[in-house]
């Protein structure tokens, strides 16, 4: 190793030397790549950042020792992120860091040195990591934000509104599963407490499908509101809800039950003992 | 009873919560293309919503299958699960009303069966489960 050491070194010096020249062209192939969805001068800063912590580690590699990839991943971590978010593609993200290959392809080819050769070699696999790396954080990136998402959704979609003095209504949307009930539950019981309410509308007209486990969730609800003192009214059951629940089996026992939520609303009223009159001689 | 060409089975690993309503969105959009009636499309994604429960919990995970089947002029959705859990020991009492091996209301497989029009249920101790439901168009 020692008398051929300056050989050794070859990629990492001409990495040195032609550092402005390479990620010039390195910015120019990646631009071309990407069709003009990033600009020069943004890649520019990013690449020469990246350039600046990846010749260490050709260098490092070159002379046989393991190499800390570290602050390389922390940039294309931080890099793959920030392209998530402008909705970039995986192989967008990635090929920013192929074409850096094309580049230093392109600078060593003319050279018949096989030992360069190898360096070359071992320089490409390097990159091929650190693109798959790109992968790698480019789906973790994604799954956070679905993850943050579908926890939003479950928060967005439980609303629990007063429609009167002493009455709630909780319209129930999209797939009731064991999560979204416990939500349903929690906010639903805290609501009756905060408000003074004793009487719940359960809606479930958005509610595509009642199951048994989905029917065992509300009559839970509702055996749970009880216990506090309030009344609960399940509305919204549609016409193919009603004949399915009959088929099943599922029985609601003395569980109040209506077609629509006025029809609810209007239940409720009558038992806080509030009538609704029309006046006479005006219409609309 | 021939399956329908245009468009192939679809399978659909049952292994978590999510799997269980994507089993249901594709019986369900498979229940619109045969153009069942609205009560009977959501017997048929009831039915199968419960199955494919049944598959999670009883069976641990498994692998439901959801096609179009054609029978002289009329039409219907077929969707089989599979499990290769531990079988069901005693059928009667597990197609008796109100029974249940777990927590819940004991009705999931005896009212799927009065969900649909066949229900084929094929099991052994020990050696897993498969139930098939047909809904036929009127």
């Amino acid at each position: 190793m020692t008398a051929d050491a300056e050989p050794v070194h070859r990629l990492a010096g001409l990495l040195r030397a032609n550092g402005d020249t390479l990620v010039r062209r390195w910015v120019d192939t990646a631009v071309e790549e990407l069709r003009g969805r990033s600009t020069g001068q943004e890649l520019e800063r990013d690449f020469r950042e990246f350039y600046t912590a990846l010749t260490p580690v050709v260098e490092e590699t070159a002379r046989g020792g393991a190499a800390d990839l570290g602050e390389l991943k922390s940039l294309l971590e931080e890099y793959s992120r920030t392209r998530v978010k402008q909705g970039f593609t995986p192989s967008e993200t990635a090929v920013s860091v192929f074409s850096l290959k094309r580049v230093v392809f392109e600078l060593t080819e003319s050279d018949d040195d096989p030992k360069l050769f190898r360096e070359v070699l071992a320089f490409s696999s390097l990159l091929d990591g650190l693109g798959l790396f790109t992968f790698e954080i480019y789906a973790r990136a994604r799954e956070e934000i679905i993850n943050e998402q579908s926890e939003q959704l479950l928060e967005l979609t439980t609303p629990v509104v007063k429609i009167w003095e002493g009455v709630l209504a909780v319209p129930l949307v999209g797939t009731l599963d064991s999560a979204r009930t416990q939500v349903v539950m929690e906010k639903l019981l805290e609501a009756l407490i905060e408000t003074g309410s004793d009487q719940a509308i359960i809606d479930i007209t958005g509610v595509l499908a009642v199951d048994t486990q989905v029917a065992q969730h509300l009559l839970k609800t509702v055996v749970a509101a009880r216990l506090m003192g309030a009344e609960c009214v399940v509305s919204g059951i549609r016409p193919q809800i009603a004949q399915t629940i009959v088929a099943l089996g599922i029985e609601f026992g003395d569980i109040v039950t209506k077609a629509s939520l006025a029809d609810a609303l209007r239940h409720a009223l009558r038992r806080e003992g509030v009538d609704v009159v029309r006046q006479a001689g005006r219409t609309g | 009873m021939t399956t329908a060409g245009s468009a192939g089975p679809e399978e659909l690993r049952i292994a978590a919560d999510e799997d269980v309503v994507r089993v249901r969105q594709a019986v369900r959009n498979c229940a619109q293309r045969v153009r069942l009636s609205l009560v009977d499309q959501t017997k048929v994604v009831t039915a199968a919503s419960e199955l494919a429960r049944n598959t999670l919990i009883h069976g641990g995970g498994g692998l439901a299958r959801v096609e179009e089947v054609v029978d002289g002029r009329r039409r219907g959705v077929r969707a089989s699960f599979h499990d290769e859990g531990p079988g069901i020991p005693d059928l009667t009492l597990a197609l008796a009303d109100g029974w249940s091996s777990g927590s819940g209301l004991g009705l999931g497989l005896s009212g799927s069966r009065r969900l649909v029009d066949v229900f084929e249920l094929d099991t052994e101790p020990g050696g897993g489960t498969t139930v098939t439901v047909v809904k036929w168009t009127r």
